[in-house]
């Protein structure tokens, strides 16, 4: 499809083309890019008991000495902060720690499950999809809910294991490391299978065969064939889960406890109950900071994938 | 390979599944326990439900969470359609690396982030916060989902027709509603669906857009959870899952019919018939 071609329609009326790209651009502009800004901004600011709360406040009608004044009151305070504050340190070692882990988890669960998928006649392979995706359809809430019935003291996983008597005392696994794992992984599942599938799907399996009649076992041609050719959905599938998860907040708060504190709950606790706004901004940046990287790598496979199919 | 599933196979799957349902299952079968305890299964009930029916903090809440799902999703469907035109067929323009980054940005933004960007944009703006800024928040991050998946079935899409009809001399505003529109709709119906589901999920944006006095569902449930399990809860977690299932279920099959009897409409018109 060349370039002409593709801009015709709306290229025929320059003013319905501009007002099309215009108006959910200017909505992105002011309500998405804007608020980084301001995040940014207040950032540098100090904290102070007013409304809001937080200074120096822009005063444009003050003129340029007000503005020299806004400049010269912004600080890196607020960053030396959280070094200051060992708490927020780790709370961001272990959001990396625990989505990394929580990532890895989620491959080895989920690439067996998207084989399979692949492997099913063509007939259900619809039906799988949409069984694996309509759970994500229900709130994460919910979800993550629902395992606290399961995983709790008193809770069903405790009250099987001790009726079949497997254990004596109860596990302790609510308010742990091990049940944010669970929760992680249930909850963003969906994200890694989805594209894991879809880049198996597409597999050749001539090229199987092809290895198959070269004389190469079904495990190594697993490993030298299949493997590789899915690397993109591996890359975006873990890519799609671990930048979420990086800054989760719910799963923490509900099913971890103090060993798993995560940077949102140090954003969150920075924000509502103390009332630092800076000090709740300068969480956020750097926490942006820690992820832009992965974001600009994720971006990149999305739009080479989406060129490659235009 | 495809002569059916392996052992192996097989397993994989069984188990995957039963990890994906069987929490759900639980919750819901638990709903109906007539004991307060969790774990002891005191005979069949649905006084959760009754109990739930006078809850009118609850139902104040889930009225609220019904409109502003219902106005942002419309609103986000409108953007976000026109967003994914952006991005499949507008070719380059000054600033388009921006959009598309503005697009995608917000699938894996951090909620907590997003949530606290806005509430500080609404204080910028002066906006008192109520079911207002509730909304325009809505908006911005499902109107990016809706884009994504009309997106996707603006690329797989048979540009012939919309050629044609701009050949005879249809307007492209005309041929956009008459052709284009009616092929894409599925797209822009399941876009629509999913920026409602977003918007009646959310609770951690919503908790920084909104005011007081206008908490919604998901802000209900997170702080009563907070407080511990409790069967009212999973009676209207149930009913919340029931919503969601019907919904997607009968939207399944309504855009695969629709899909079949497009596709079969397609090919009588090739075949000149």
């Amino acid at each position: 499809m060349t370039e002409t071609v593709a801009s015709k329609p709306e290229g025929t009326s320059p003013w319905g083309r501009r007002l099309v790209v215009a108006v959910p651009y200017l909505w992105l502009l002011v309500l998405f890019l804007t608020p980084f800004l301001i995040v940014l901004k207040i950032s540098f600011s100090n904290k102070v008991v007013a409304q809001p709360p937080y200074e120096p406040q822009l005063d444009l009608a003050g003129g340029w000495q007000a503005v020299k004044d806004f400049f010269a009151g912004l600080s890196l305070d607020n960053y030396y902060a959280i070094f200051e504050y060992t708490e927020n340190i780790e709370a961001y070692f272990s959001s990396l720690k625990i989505a990394a882990t929580a990532t890895i988890l989620m491959l080895l669960i989920a690439y067996p499950m998207a084989y399979a998928m692949a492997r099913a006649p063509k007939t259900i392979r619809p039906t799988l999809v949409m069984a694996v995706i309509l759970p994500f359809w229900t709130s994460l809430l919910i979800r993550v809910y629902a395992w606290i019935g399961i995983l709790d003291r008193e809770g069903l996983l405790n009250a099987s294991l001790q009726w079949l008597g497997i254990i004596d005392e109860p596990l302790e696994i609510l308010h742990t490391e091990i049940a944010v794992y669970i929760g992680m992984v249930y909850s963003y599942l969906p994200f890694m299978v989805l594209p894991l599938y879809a880049s198996l799907e597409k597999l050749d399996e001539t090229l199987l065969e092809a290895a198959a009649d070269l004389g190469c076992p079904p495990w190594k041609s697993f490993w030298q064939v299949t493997v590789p050719l899915s690397l993109p959905g591996v890359i975006a599938g873990c890519f799609l889960v671990f930048i979420p998860a990086v800054g989760e907040f719910v799963i923490p708060e509900l099913l971890g406890g103090s060993g798993t504190y995560m940077i949102g709950q140090a954003l969150y606790a920075e924000f509502f109950p103390n009332l630092n706004w800076p000090g709740a901004c300068a969480i956020a940046v750097l926490l942006l900071l820690v992820l832009v990287v992965p974001i600009a790598i994720y971006q990149n496979v999305q739009t080479k994938e989406i060129e490659g199919r235009a | 390979m495809t002569k059916g599933l392996s052992k192996i196979n097989l397993t994989a799957l069984t188990f995957g599944f039963a990890f994906l349902y069987l929490p759900i299952v639980l919750l819901v079968i638990y709903s109906f326990n007539a004991s307060r305890l969790v774990t002891v299964w005191g005979g069949f009930s649905t006084k959760w439900y009754v109990e739930l029916w006078n809850n009118q903090q609850l139902i104040d809440a889930a009225l609220r969470s019904v409109q502003v799902g219902l106005v942002s999703a419309t609103v986000a469907t409108v953007l976000g359609t026109m967003a994914a035109i952006v991005l499949v067929r507008m070719g380059r323009f000054p600033g388009r690396t921006l959009f598309s980054g503005m697009i995608y940005a917000p699938l894996v933004m951090p909620d907590i982030i997003t949530g606290l960007s806005m509430l500080l944009l609404f204080v910028a703006m002066d906006l008192s916060r109520g079911m207002f800024t509730l909304m325009l928040a809505h908006i911005t991050f499902s109107m990016c989902y809706v884009a994504i998946v009309v997106q996707s079935r603006l690329l797989t899409f048979d540009r012939s027709l919309e050629e044609a009809a701009l050949d005879l001399g249809c307007p492209p505003a005309k041929t956009f509603f008459v052709v284009t529109l009616p092929i894409i709709l599925p797209a822009v119906i399941s876009g629509w669906m999913l920026a409602f589901s977003l918007s009646i999920d959310d609770a951690v944006i919503s908790q920084f857009a909104t005011g007081p006095g206008a908490s919604t569902l998901p802000i209900e449930i997170f702080s009563a959870v907070r407080r511990g399990v409790s069967p009212q809860m999973n009676a209207v977690c149930t009913i919340l899952i029931a919503i969601v299932t019907t919904g997607v279920i009968i939207a399944s099959i309504a855009t695969k019919r629709a899909e079949v009897a497009r596709m079969r409409e397609e090919r009588a018109a090739m075949a000149g018939r």
